[in-house]
């Protein structure tokens, strides 16, 4: 809770000093105030309140993904003074936009109300929006923008109509009311509207976490947001989309199995076949991280698949290595973009040379998504796995085992360029603290792999 | 702690190698580590000889409510397979020196931190433990493979990882699966794993998962299409290290977890499984026979090698498996002084093709009776090495069933076959264009493959100490199976 009002006067400030025009107390008020956000919500540690009549939730699971969420935002802002450093205008505007994004992620993982959820998605949503389609002069922002607007709008409506459905089959938005109404109603069947909202509501959640069919939008919109913004779609709003369907299943359905599970199943079996076989052919490294990133969503709704008191742990550690790795992935390519003006993997070619630190950290995030141990994404992939065989779904494993083979062939690609291919003399202009913070980054990948205890049974 | 300590070393000094910009330093550093990591180890050997039989155990909870903790430890399998490791890793860095490498701190970090991961291989005694040390293994070869390599190395190294890789990966779900069915609460202990309940439907599926992965990482036929290739064009180290060592993993791999877990399945099917490495064995020598290139040609004989042990060590008994463990020393032991010997070869005269070399032996006596002995070995000479273990394991098979031995005795007439002619077509008769300059070894060249030709006499003349590690941790997993 408190979180949220610091982060929503945080953004208001930044608007504040944009009209003062201040720039350079921009990003030290920024991540000062992220850091002082991030230690109001860790004071939530085991409160276990709820708040305005169970709109909010606070219980650990929601402290430790919004600490992840604000985490993630951290490091995202630790690049952003490198990738904006060419731009003249003061960037008040975009900076407070991410973080008004963030204030609706946050939401999205303490909501105990269904009109809080929606509110959340909105908040998150129409600030992506303009995220998306900041980078003006570009035709690929304002295609961007609009593929993201019209499909993400229109998707918005599917999740309303399913809350409506919900809300007028059990009589409350309220997810306890809800899960005493499904108690009471599972011997004799839930009733169709129900299911309909049910439905309509995981689809509406679908589109945001990119999870096929629904996925469509992810490519092209990652592709033409400006890649700092891209990195903070690809972690901050899928891990807060994901908590939120966690949030709703784990509390709806609570000790309730078989309702949802098949359907979920099979999206993600879909997710992880069609994310690893298309990211195969994509030529470039940020279309290929866009179809990383979905079947990443496919790996994560095992843990939704197969749910247990182990889930929220699982799921955490895995949105951790993820996040980590995907934003490390972005910085790099945030440089090479900036001196090749493309990512093609071309690009890439011989750059370990000249760029040992760049490249090995890349590596490092490339084999880490492959999930290879002992790297974190190893670890987290394991969680995921474990739990998903522990309750028999086991074909669902082998079809994920099957998409992990196959993401060796694009993840790789990267890693081949760097290091195998012929050197063009590339140098990566990175500077110190740059190379700190992507090295601080894989660090971070290598040490929760080896001691995966530090983040591992938190929740 | 001796057991952490030898794990922990090597992986200390790889990230510190790593930094090391003086190349020379670099390499010297990595061979005094190499040498200090063979000291811990005959300090842990000693300590399991003389003060107990103890394992040496290690453990650590390491993600206590999923069951999984650093247990590491050291019984006879262990002890035989680190030691292998201990011995060959000095030896492949300091056969290296004669060569000039690239971005040598790499290279060097690179095959420590291998060697790191082959001995957390070898003494893991838990099955998360296991795997992850096999995959880190996995690393290192491709990139060592990858960068340093020869012709058409991306496609050929890509193929290698994504075909070990998805193997492994169907073994990790194996592994998980039967951790559920281990007696609760679960763990990932061997001994758990080992005592985990499935029935005969389970056990087949967890047993092929295993023989995937342990297949395609020997290699057994018809699984073996990624490794001629890679053999080729790794650098001479890297094909040392993947046929020297890490084709030992799958062996180990059986022997430790699949076997004490998925025997009945063996037993059901009357040593169906063991067909494989024995149309290995004939397939593989026969190619040797007809094969041109030298590197191809260690390849090939390779497959029909591991294939007389694979075999022998799914004919579940003592003595088979024993000769299997022996025999995996010999011949981690030989193909590193073939690659050697071929490397310096090649170092002379640019070429690994059999037909344009002939009579090197005139010019250079030192390095054609060194080839000879290790030649040898690899023949099953009595009091070499081979012998040993290839007469255990032909015991063994007649015992399971005679056919099968006499088709598995085949290998020896085979590999007398091919690698004596192929001896006699590079070394002997009169020098040509090629060969005419060639000078003989060095003493700096002849180190490595003087500690390897006292392998092989020790191994073959006295292996008391070996059969006796072979024997300890035989017995454990033959307990198992009874």
């Amino acid at each position: 809770m408190n979180s949220i009002i610091s982060l929503s006067v945080l953004g208001v400030l930044v608007l504040f000093l944009g009209i003062l025009k201040k720039k350079t107390w921009l990003l030290p008020l920024i991540l000062v105030g992220l850091v002082a956000s991030l230690m109001m919500t860790l004071l939530h540690w085991n409160m276990n309140r709820s708040l305005f009549h169970n709109m909010l939730i606070i219980d650990n699971t929601g402290v430790a993904f919004s600490s992840v969420l604000i985490f993630s935002t951290f490091l995202i802002f630790l690049f952003a003074a490198r990738y904006y450093r060419k731009v003249i205008r003061p960037l008040d505007d975009i900076y407070a936009i991410m973080i008004f994004a963030l204030v609706g992620a946050v939401l999205m993982s303490y909501y105990g109300n269904l009109i809080m959820l929606f509110i959340g998605i909105e908040t998150l949503s129409i600030a992506l929006y303009v995220l998306a389609g900041s980078h003006k002069e570009a035709i690929t922002s304002n295609e961007a923008t609009l593929k993201y607007f019209l499909l993400g709008s229109f998707l918005s409506g599917f999740l309303l109509f399913g809350i409506a459905l919900l809300y007028g089959s059990s009589g409350s938005f309220d997810l306890y009311a809800i899960h005493s109404y499904v108690v009471d109603h599972i011997q004799q069947g839930l009733p169709p509207m129900f299911k309909a909202g049910l439905f309509l509501l995981i689809i509406g959640l679908a589109f945001k976490i990119a999870i096929a069919p629904f996925h469509f939008w992810a490519p092209d919109v990652y592709e033409g947001t400006p890649t700092l913004l891209t990195a903070f779609m690809a972690t901050v709003v899928k891990t807060a989309s994901v908590v939120a369907m966690y949030r709703f299943f784990s509390i709806t359905f609570f000790g309730i199995h078989g309702v949802w599970e098949m359907t979920i199943a099979i999206l993600a079996g879909i997710t992880i076949v069609i994310g690893n076989v298309t990211g195969l052919y994509q030529p470039n490294l940020k279309r290929m991280l866009a179809y990383s990133s979905i079947s990443h969503s496919g790996y994560m709704m095992l843990a939704m698949v197969a749910f247990s008191g182990r889930t929220a742990n699982a799921l955490l550690f895995y949105s951790v290595a993820y996040s980590i790795a995907t934003i490390t992935a972005f910085a790099i390519l945030i440089l090479v973009r900036e001196d090749k003006g493309n990512d093609y993997f071309g690009s890439f070619n011989g750059i370990a040379k000249k760029n040992r630190i760049e490249a090995f950290t890349l590596a490092v995030a490339m084999l880490s998504l492959t999930g290879i141990p002992p790297l974190a994404g190893f670890i987290g992939k394991y969680f995921l796995f474990a739990a998903a065989i522990e309750q028999g779904w086991l074909w669902l494993v082998i079809i994920a085992i099957a998409g992990s083979a196959v993401s060796v062939g694009y993840y790789f690609k990267p890693i081949i360029a760097m290091y195998f291919r012929e050197d063009q003399g590339t140098i990566l202009l990175s500077g110190k603290p740059y190379k700190a913070h992507i090295l601080f980054l894989t660090l971070l990948t290598i040490l929760l792999g080896f001691l995966p205890f530090l983040l591992s049974g938190l929740i | 702690m001796l057991t952490l300590t030898l794990i922990l070393f090597p992986l200390l000094v790889a990230i510190g190698l790593f930094f090391i910009k003086n190349e020379r330093w670099a390499r010297n550093l990595a061979l005094a580590a190499a040498l200090i990591e063979s000291g811990i180890y005959i300090a842990a050997l000693y300590t399991y000889f003389n003060f107990c039989h103890c394992q040496l155990l290690f453990r650590f909870e390491w993600l206590a409510n999923y069951g999984i903790s650093l247990k590491f430890g050291m019984d006879g399998l262990s002890m035989l397979m680190t030691l292998l490791t201990n011995f060959l890793v000095p030896v492949v860095i300091y056969s290296s020196f004669t060569q000039k490498v690239e971005r040598a701190s790499s290279f060097y970090s690179l095959i420590i931190l291998m060697q790191a991961g082959l001995i957390g291989v070898f003494t893991a005694f838990d099955g998360i433990m296991f795997y992850i040390f096999w995959e880190l293994t996995l690393i290192p070869a491709y990139f060592i493979a990858a960068y340093w390599g020869g012709e058409n190395r991306i496609r050929i190294t890509l193929k290698f990882f994504a075909y070990t890789f998805s193997g492994s990966l169907l073994m990790l779900v194996a592994i998980i699966y039967l951790y559920f069915h281990t007696p609760l609460p679960h763990s990932f202990d061997h001994i758990w794993l080992y005592a985990s309940n499935l029935n005969p439907a389970e056990q087949v599926w967890v047993f092929l998962a295993f023989f995937l992965a342990f297949a395609i990482k020997i290699p057994i036929f018809p699984f073996h299409t990624w490794q001629p290739d890679t053999y080729v064009t790794a650098p001479y180290s890297g094909s040392m290290l993947l046929g020297g060592l890490m084709s030992k993993m799958g062996l180990f791999g059986m022997i430790r977890w699949m076997i004490p877990i998925t025997y009945p399945v063996l037993n059901r099917t009357d040593g169906f499984f063991i067909i494989f490495p024995l149309i290995g064995i004939v397939y593989a020598s026969l190619i040797a026979i007809r094969q041109d290139d030298l590197k191809r040609f260690v390849a090939y004989t390779s497959i029909a090698h591991l294939g007389l042990v694979a075999a022998g060590a799914m004919a579940l008994n003592a003595q088979a498996m024993q000769g299997a463990m022996i025999q995996m020393v010999s011949h981690g032991i030989n193909i590193v002084g073939l690659f050697i010997i071929i490397q310096y070869i090649e170092s002379r005269t640019k070429t690994t093709s059999i037909a344009e070399l002939q009579g090197i032996a005139l010019k250079a006596p030192r390095l054609a009776v060194l080839f000879m002995i290790i030649l040898l070995g690899s023949i099953a000479l009595p009091l070499t090495n081979g012998f040993v273990g290839e007469f255990l394991i032909l015991l063994g098979l007649f015992k399971y069933y005679w056919l099968y031995a006499a088709v598995a005795g085949l290998t020896v007439i085979f590999s007398a076959v091919y690698m004596l002619w192929m001896y006699q077509r590079v070394m002997l008769g009169n020098t040509n264009t090629v060969t005419e300059s060639f000078t003989d070894l060095s003493w700096k060249e002849m180190i490595p493959l003087i500690a390897i030709v006292i392998m092989i006499f020790w191994i073959g003349i006295a292996p008391g100490m070996f059969m006796h590690l072979a024997e300890n941790g035989v017995r454990q997993i033959i307990g198992v199976v009874r």
